[in-house]
């Protein structure tokens, strides 16, 4: 480990024998700003929202992050984890401020895009990614034309996400802005089977590929491929094509401890199971999802069942599942991620009836026609260059959860972000685009240790009978006394120093 | 407009002002240690903090802006205890040797613990230091840095080549050269103008002073000494003479008391320069109907660096002429010699220089032709020859005016101009005029190339060829002129760029005010200097012409080209 660290780090290491320094030097001088993968100007749009300016807000989000409606309801805001405020007291509430600009603002055109440079460019596949991609490309003048397999754009913000935790005509409002740039789109074309990658390569001037992370994982245990045991992806997809399983009256098993469980049986109690038990290997505290997605489904009714491993499914004579195998584990070696690794406990194995089992433990990509075509896969996964090209296809672009594997939004529309400014780049140009919004100078208040606020959700037993939102929006009250809890790191500190913003890219 | 009071005081004041600034208007002082304005209004040092009424923390005044209303209190208990506190965890963190410091009696923070009558420091002492090649020209002292980012913003704003950045994070945060590289491998120009902004002795030039004394002790040695145009203007602010007693026969007069033997004047080697850059521009001025030329300066070897490490593809637009400091070695060490009758090899030639870069140019081996060694042996600047000038016990205030020594001690108006932004070019036009017309211009012809520290245009007609001149000073604004060329926005013929704001009389080698920029009033000494001299024009300097006639033969002559003209494409970075 020593030895290791000692050889991979070298140079640190010789640097800060000789030099007594770091190698590195600190490019990036807000805290909330650097850890937002796609560097969206939190300060700036916080300012915005504290002198009651939400459009200017929702447009200055767009510059970096067109999908500020989204992002409102379900980022994992990276951001407040790195929030100054954490030392005074706690986290600014950044996502609830963001809710709170695009539920009050936002109705605002694009910027005007940029003289036409009669470049084609293709994305393939309508997700946070492709659609990122395809917002910028257009506003530098490209005309984008986006490939959708499906019925609807929005790739896992629709198909993955359940409408409680983000309505799908908030979605819309973000898609149709993007829309409104000029970008095209044909949906139901899977690239493939109905048109091949050549053919887009030689139709178009770049191609971008964000195909995301659509299959499921599966558990490779007896039973699996019974009557009543479908993945999470199957059922989240089905429910965003309006044709939701039957759960009426149905025990139901999930399998998982990520958010996407979470979501597989909150959902599950929306369409009316009797009982849903959330089945995990390790404890509650290991899990990966929110601790707050934990709680809301607990609220709900769902039950979590820790240390229980799946062992098989065991079915009827008519091949239905009836019952969930779950064998006990015991906490063992403290693993890489800091959490114990399960191991399987010298207990009896325990079967747990049911009628339906969900199994959530993680998506792969669809990766195996690329591949024919050249594309360098590892691991499952499609390797592109840190910009984003892919090395062995001229013209080949690929980001997303397709190369990330399966990650959050935030990180999938930063991605597209950096493949519309190497495609713009590889296409010949250096756009700057402007989105045209200054941010106001920080208000002259003491910035004494003062509570967050957060936001609050319907009752439990409300919400659970229907898919309408669990969120509501802070009060304008709570947004202007959160927006001024801001320490404005963007004005104060190291921003005051390297003047904190990059105001076109 | 708003109205505010300040310690009791109510004042009606721009709304734009920061509370320091409104202070300062009202003659109320306010501590301040990391502030230079329009450069560094970061708040970092909290020494510049007042009280504010209705607020409960203290406010930075260097970084607030005054509101209508607004209550100020600069010197309550609480401010002022405030401030010993933050002065003393500065201190902490400082290595307080003060006599052994470059900057001891000059420094800001030394001046702020004594006012605050700081005997002791309640705070554990912790000094960092952090290594250094300490035979590079500007040498940084880790252990005395206080973290202002004067050095970083002015490196980054003012000259924009970001050699400092911040490094290291949290609590180790310090300042350190860019993007992980050693002071050697940086683009650093050597301008020293992070030297002339640090508060405190951090950031020096090496100290050159005892090879001086050394040779100024050996008998074997013949000490000629040269000074720069700009030195004249400012060599006696450090030493505490007025401006009627700091003239260049008394700087003269000085030199010869600390021992050299010959006191000679850079400005004869300015019209050198002249001649051999000018009749190079006279020279493709008269080939300009068949192709387009630019000719950059080359006098300026901070400018020279900038060039060389930005933009290496236009190096063969550099004039081949050497800078007046080299020209002087290569004439001192082979003209020179001769008419002494000695050998070159003991002629020990010092420069006193308003510059850092000057130390790394005369080590260049590129620039040394005449065999002898270094054409010029040392390179000193302004700061340090007034410091040897005291280490000898001169009483420069008694000394009485003397001249400089012949020949080598002529120069023309024109030369000395070279010492202010734009007096390279004016100096070569003037000459430039004569060699195409057959007759002197006015002398005043050329005045509008005169200025600060910007980028600045002018077009003239010479006998029937238009001449597009510009001069920049301040290495932002070459970077700007440059690019304007280089995307098409701009077209020239001659350029003239001097790294320092203000030319030569804003040096990195100069003597330092805090919080002023002193190379308008100094620019203003040489331009009095040009108009006060009998000769105006470099070709009229009899010392050059008589060089001329008796060893070089013309200017661009092959003895000329050998001793005067250098491949800038050969020099070592």
């Amino acid at each position: 480990m020593v030895h290791k660290s000692v050889s991979d780090f070298r140079d640190d290491f010789i640097a800060h024998i000789t030099e007594n320094r770091c190698l590195g030097n600190l490019e990036q001088s807000i805290p909330c700003v650097s850890f937002c993968p796609s560097h969206v100007d939190i300060p700036g749009y916080i300012a915005l929202v504290a002198d009651g300016r939400y459009d200017d807000a929702v447009q200055l989000i767009r510059k970096d992050n067109p999908f500020p409606t989204a992002c409102a309801f379900v980022c994992e805001h990276p951001c407040e984890t790195n929030c100054r405020r954490n030392m005074v007291d706690d986290a600014i509430n950044i996502r609830a401020l963001k809710r709170y600009a695009v539920d009050h603002g936002g109705h605002v055109p694009a910027p005007t895009t940029a003289p036409v440079t009669g470049k084609q460019v293709a994305v393939i596949g309508g997700g946070p990614s492709g659609m990122t991609a395809a917002y910028y490309l257009q506003l530098m003048g490209h005309q984008v034309t986006v490939y959708e397999r499906l019925g609807y754009l929005g790739g896992m913000l629709r198909y993955g996400i359940p409408s409680y935790r983000l309505p799908r005509q908030r979605l819309d409002d973000d898609l149709n802005h993007i829309l409104a740039t000029g970008v095209r789109v044909k949906f139901g074309v899977n690239v493939g089977t109905d048109v091949t990658l050549e053919n887009l390569l030689e139709q178009y001037d770049a191609v971008y590929l964000s195909i995301g992370a659509h299959t499921d994982k599966k558990l490779k245990i007896e039973g699996e491929n019974a009557d009543g045991v479908m993945s999470a992806v199957e059922m989240l997809r089905r429910i965003g094509e309006h044709n939701p399983p039957d759960f009426q009256g149905k025990r139901v098993v999930v399998v998982g401890g990520g958010n996407v469980a979470m979501d597989v049986a909150r959902s599950s109690i929306r369409l009316g199971a009797e009982k849903v038990t959330i089945a995990y290997r390790r404890r509650k505290k290991d899990m990966t999802a929110l601790a707050e997605e934990v709680e809301g489904a607990v609220a709900e009714g769902c039950e979590v069942l820790e240390m229980y491993a799946p062992d098989h499914i065991k079915t009827n004579d008519a091949g239905h599942c009836i019952a969930m195998g779950l064998r006990p584990q015991i906490a063992g070696a403290i693993d890489r991620s800091g959490r114990p690794t399960p191991m399987d406990a010298p207990e009896p194995v325990l079967e747990i009836p049911c009628d339906i089992v969900v199994v959530a433990i993680g998506q792969n990509i669809q990766w195996e026609y690329f591949a024919e075509k050249g594309i360098p896969v590892n691991r499952g996964t499609i390797t592109a260059d840190n910009d984003s090209a892919l090395s062995t296809v001229e013209g080949l672009f690929a980001g997303g959860d397709c190369v990330t594997g399966p990650a959050t939004v935030i990180r999938s529309i930063a991605a597209g972000k950096v493949a519309a400014a190497n495609i713009d780049a590889y296409l010949g140009y250096q756009h700057k685009l402007d989105f045209g919004v200054t941010v106001p100078e920080p208000h002259f208040i003491d910035r004494t240790p003062w509570g967050r606020c957060n936001t609050k959700e319907r009752e439990a037993c409300d919400r659970k009978q229907d898919f309408e939102m669990i969120e509501y929006s802070l009060s304008q009250t709570e947004a202007k006394q959160e927006a001024l809890r801001c320490l404005r790191c963007d004005k104060y500190g190291l921003g005051a120093l390297k003047g904190g913003r990059v105001e076109q890219w | 407009m708003v109205t505010i009071t300040i310690d009791g005081k109510q004042m009606t004041v721009a709304e734009d002002l920061t509370i320091l600034q409104a202070a300062k208007q009202a003659g109320i002082l306010i501590p301040t240690l990391c502030y230079l304005e329009g450069l560094n209004e970061i708040g970092a040092c909290r020494l510049c903090i007042v009280e504010v009424a209705g607020m409960n923390r203290l406010v930075s005044s260097c970084n607030t802006k005054v509101q209508d209303g607004m209550v100020v209190a600069t010197n309550t208990e609480k401010v002022r205890a405030a401030r010993k506190i933050n002065t003393e965890l500065i201190l902490s963190q400082h290595n307080c040797q003060c006599a052994q410091c470059s900057r001891s009696g000059n420094c800001v923070l030394q001046k702020i613990a004594n006012d605050l009558g700081i005997l002791d420091i309640s705070y554990a002492k912790k000094i960092k230091t952090m290594p250094w090649n300490q035979d590079f020209p500007l040498i940084r002292d880790e252990s005395r840095c206080v973290k202002c980012m004067r050095c970083v913003q002015v490196c980054s704003k003012v000259q924009g080549i970001s050699v400092w950045d911040v490094v290291n994070t949290g609590g180790r945060t310090t300042v350190g050269v860019n993007g992980g590289r050693k002071i050697e491998a940086a683009d650093c120009v050597l301008c020293g103008q992070c030297i002339t902004h640090c508060p405190v002795g951090a950031l020096r030039a090496r100290d050159d002073s005892e090879k001086a004394f050394a040779a100024l002790a050996d008998p074997e040695k013949i000490t000629v000494v040269q000074v720069a145009p700009a030195v004249r203007s400012a060599w006696g602010e450090s030493l505490g003479l007025s401006d009627e007693l700091a003239t260049e026969k008394r700087l003269a007069s000085a030199l010869r008391r600390m021992g050299f033997d010959y006191m000679f004047d850079t400005n004869f080697s300015a019209d050198l320069t002249i001649m051999e850059e000018g009749s190079e521009l006279v020279k493709m001025l008269k080939a300009k109907e068949s192709h387009t030329f630019l000719l950059f300066t080359s006098c300026c070897p901070g400018w020279v660096r900038f060039l060389k490490t930005q933009y290496p593809d236009m190096v063969g637009q550099l004039s081949t002429a050497k800078s007046p400091q080299q020209m002087f070695g290569a004439v001192a060490k082979s003209y020179y010699a001769e008419l002494l009758g000695v050998e070159a090899e003991k002629i020990f030639c010092v420069s006193i220089m308003p510059c850092v870069a000057k130390k790394y140019e005369c080590g260049v081996e590129a620039v040394n032709d005449t065999g002898a060694g270094a054409d010029v042996d040392v390179s000193l600047t302004t700061r340090e020859a007034a410091r040897m000038m005291k280490a000898s016990n001169i009483d420069v205030q008694q000394l009485p005016e003397e001249d400089f020594d012949q020949p080598l001690g002529t120069g023309t108006g024109a030369a000395v101009i070279f010492g202010a932004t734009g007096g390279v070019m004016e100096a070569a036009l003037r000459s430039a005029y004569y060699l195409v017309c057959g007759e002197n211009p006015p002398v005043e012809a050329f005045t509008a190339v005169r200025g600060g520290a910007d980028w600045r245009e002018a077009d003239y007609d010479v006998n029937g060829i238009s001449v597009k001149t510009a001069v920049a000073s301040g290495l932002s604004n070459a970077r700007k002129l440059i690019e304007a060329v280089r995307n098409g926005k701009a077209q020239y013929d001659f350029v003239e760029i001097m790294a320092c704001p203000g030319g030569c009389a804003g040096g990195g080698g100069q003597s330092i005010h805090e919080g002023c920029e002193y190379y308008g009033s100094r620019g203003q000494k040489l331009y009095a200097l040009d108009a006060a001299n009998t000769l105006r024009f470099s070709h009229e300097n009899p010392a050059v012409l008589e060089l001329y006639k008796n060893y070089l033969g013309a200017p661009l002559s092959e003895k000329a080209h050998h001793l005067l003209h250098t491949n800038q494409k050969e020099w070592k970075l």
